[in-house]
């Protein structure tokens, strides 16, 4: 056992940080959601599970014959993230006024909203399954879809018996350096200040002038945009991907958001980041076919014993 | 004094509706009509798997069949998941953790320790209500929307466990599950007849059950849990133990179903038990409305029986309960046939769990509020 955790620790950690990165980015658009409306955007998932679609399309429309390298490499990257991140956010946006702004204006109870949100789920899934993915890519709508490569498996360099590969660095990086673009964001510029606002208390908020419509708007579309960027780098690491690939992957993503502090983006990186090295490093004794139901169990101990999460809740105290 | 004028107004207008007077009837109907409805809603139930019934309701599959499942199965599943939606007020996305569990104790001491059915299924009960305990000790306690991802946990974290443990089958799960000894001269063979009369028999127990559950100290328990429970709570009700019991209840129920299917199927494996059944159970119960019976029953029928009758919609079953619930949450959120009590606390009070954040009213919204009422 313990010779396993040896030759397994570091490799697992890679791992860990990788997937983390991933949940990360997609905890972002869960933290977000609750933090301004108290709402469990259930559909998130799906909003994820678009973006995959969206990157998976762009890339076989590219074609590449095989591994790139460079600039080429880089550039087919940023090009899938950032139509990914348009089309996620995009959808994110269409759902919030499908699903949510009906029932923000009457008023409705947050189990209600909640209700709307897996239905909303269940429908995109279906929608998906049924009809759009044959659409896009002409193969049954059921069946995973694979995607091309584009990023070598070579290692890059090696940390004791851990071998880093390219697309491990470029996940990291990318997830990085768009946590920092929305941490900026909401603490520096007006929109920001407008969502820590309204998360802060939205009476006051319309007092002062901020158009919460706008507001909640611009959270989901930001939101969706991260969920988008984190299915590129999902399609771009695991190579494929189906119309249920949301549903676990978004609980987890959710479970991330609340081990952080809900409405806390910095405790969503966090939890991120802690959700995938611990889920791996579980793995290294239980075996990976346990590693969901050691999220889960996560999810109901910090629940349990700290249900405020890591950092601590809310958008508006931590100043991001 | 606005808004006497105002209920007095709808009260004019919704007299006029039937469904509205025959309740109003119900409401004041004495003691032996209301006996008479009761025996005579259960001899439609006896002879409703009768062919030239089923001749029109289920052209494609043995229509005595689709009474047990989906059809009996769903109506049983979702008066237990409405014990803890609509009368506590708590969100459970696991619901079909309970069924499995149900369902699994049956074919595993069936199987491999040669139990009789009924032994087995008093277990099956005891094991879901136990497991609804020990989930529900540490987590009741939780706001309703951390419980319901909690509890979704929950449903996946026993599927999966069951597909890795071979204890109990793994992926393939078990086969040969007994069938139940003879009673009253029934003989569960393959004839789903005497399987519809089984489930037919829990359904009324345990709608019994529940009828008697909610009008006592126990159910005003728990609508004074759903409507506030903080103003619960002050009153000196012990808001968690009822939480507990209210799940534990729907969880005994889930167990019960799970068992009655198990025997009937002979065969389950992790697959039987997907998160989307949880989901479908719980958009019978909204689609009913939450809370009142007779609306839950109506409910689990209709989202049992149309994919059955109309086949070309099976395809598009999960697409369409999704829009349903999402329409449903939009323009009537008591559901089909709400109760009133329910409707009158959706519409004014917070249902239990709060309002969503950011949903400031405009300027002339209010007036407007009272008008669309």
């Amino acid at each position: 056992m313990l010779q396993e955790l040896q030759n397994q620790f570091l490799p697992s950690t890679v791992g860990g940080l990788v997937i983390g990165s991933i949940y990360a980015l997609v905890a972002l658009g869960y933290t977000m959601v609750y933090g301004v409306l108290r709402l469990i955007n259930f559909a998130h998932s799906e909003i994820f599970m678009i973006g995959t679609f969206a990157s998976l399309v762009t890339l076989t429309a590219i074609a590449p014959a095989g591994p790139l390298g460079g600039i080429a490499m880089v550039g087919v990257l940023v090009l899938i993230v950032v139509i990914s991140a348009i089309v996620s956010g995009g959808a994110a946006v269409l759902l919030e006024q499908v699903a949510y702004r009906p029932l923000r204006k009457k008023g409705a109870t947050r189990l209600a909203a909640l209700i709307s949100a897996i239905g909303a789920s269940l429908f995109l899934q279906e929608l998906f399954g049924l009809k759009v993915i044959n659409w896009l890519t002409g193969k049954p709508g059921r069946n995973q879809q694979s995607a091309p490569r584009f990023v070598d498996r070579d290692t890059l360099f090696s940390i004791g018996n851990a071998n880093v590969r390219t697309d491990h660095v470029l996940v990291i990086v990318a997830a990085v350096i768009v946590m920092i673009f929305l941490d900026q964001l909401v603490s520096r510029t007006k929109i920001g200040r407008g969502i820590r606002a309204t998360a802060q208390d939205p009476e006051a908020a319309v007092l002062m002038g901020v158009s919460i419509d706008k507001i909640v708007r611009i959270t989901f579309l930001l939101g969706g945009a991260m969920a988008g960027v984190a299915a590129a780098l999902y399609v771009m690491e695991i190579e494929n991907t189906d119309y249920r690939v949301g549903f676990v992957l978004g609980i987890k993503a959710f479970t991330a958001a609340v081990l952080g502090g809900i409405g806390n983006l910095r405790g969503a990186l966090l939890g991120g980041i802690v959700l995938g090295l611990v889920e791996n490093w579980g793995a290294i004794f239980l075996g990976s076919q346990w590693k969901d139901v050691i999220a889960f169990v996560i999810l109901v101990l910090v629940l349990m014993f700290r249900p405020t999460g890591i950092l601590g809740e809310s958008l508006q105290r931590a100043r991001a | 004094m606005k808004g006497e004028g105002v209920a007095k107004g709808n009260a004019g207008l919704r007299a006029l509706h039937p469904i509205t007077r025959m309740r109003d009837w119900w409401a004041d109907a004495p003691q032996w009509q209301r006996y008479t409805v009761y025996i005579a809603l259960i001899v439609i139930a006896l002879i409703l798997p009768a062919p030239w019934i089923g001749s029109f309701m289920s052209p494609y599959s043995d229509w005595t069949n689709v009474l047990v499942y989906p059809i009996g199965t769903y109506i049983l599943l979702a008066v237990g998941l409405n014990i803890v939606v609509g009368h506590a007020g708590m969100l459970d996305l696991g619901f079909v953790a309970f069924f499995a569990i149900g369902g699994y104790t049956l074919a595993y001491f069936g199987t491999k320790h040669g139990w009789t059915f009924w032994g087995t299924l008093v277990m099956g009960i005891v094991l879901a209500a136990v497991s609804g305990v020990i989930l529900g000790a540490p987590t009741l306690r939780l706001r309703g929307d951390y419980l319901a991802i909690v509890t979704l946990g929950f449903g996946e974290i026993v599927r999966i466990t069951a597909n890795n443990t071979d204890e109990i089958g793994g992926a393939r799960g078990i086969t040969n599950i007994p069938h139940p000894s003879p009673i009253l001269g029934m003989e569960f063979l393959l004839d789903a007849a005497p399987y519809y009369y089984l489930i037919l028999g829990a359904i009324i127990l345990v709608i019994i059950f529940s009828v008697r559950l909610t009008k006592s100290r126990v159910g005003r328990a728990w609508a004074a849990i759903r409507e506030d429970e903080d103003a619960a709570e002050l009153m000196g009700v012990p808001t968690f133990k009822f939480k507990l019991l209210a799940f534990a209840i729907g969880a005994m129920i889930g167990g019960l179903g799970g068992g009655i299917y198990a025997s009937k199927a002979v065969f389950i494996q992790p697959e039987t038990f997907p998160f989307i059944l949880s989901a479908t159970i719980l958009a019978a119960v909204v689609l009913g409305g939450a809370g009142n019976l007779p609306g839950v029953i109506l409910g689990a029928f209709v989202i049992g029986w149309l994919p059955e009758r109309f086949r070309f919609l099976a395809e598009y079953r999960i697409l369409a309960f999704g829009a349903v619930l999402v329409l449903m949450m939009a323009v009537r959120p008591e559901g089909l046939l709400p109760s009133r009590q329910r409707k009158a606390e959706l519409h004014e009070g917070t249902g239990g769990m709060g309002t969503m954040g950011a949903e400031v009213p405009g300027p002339d919204s209010d007036s407007t509020a009272e008008v669309s009422q």
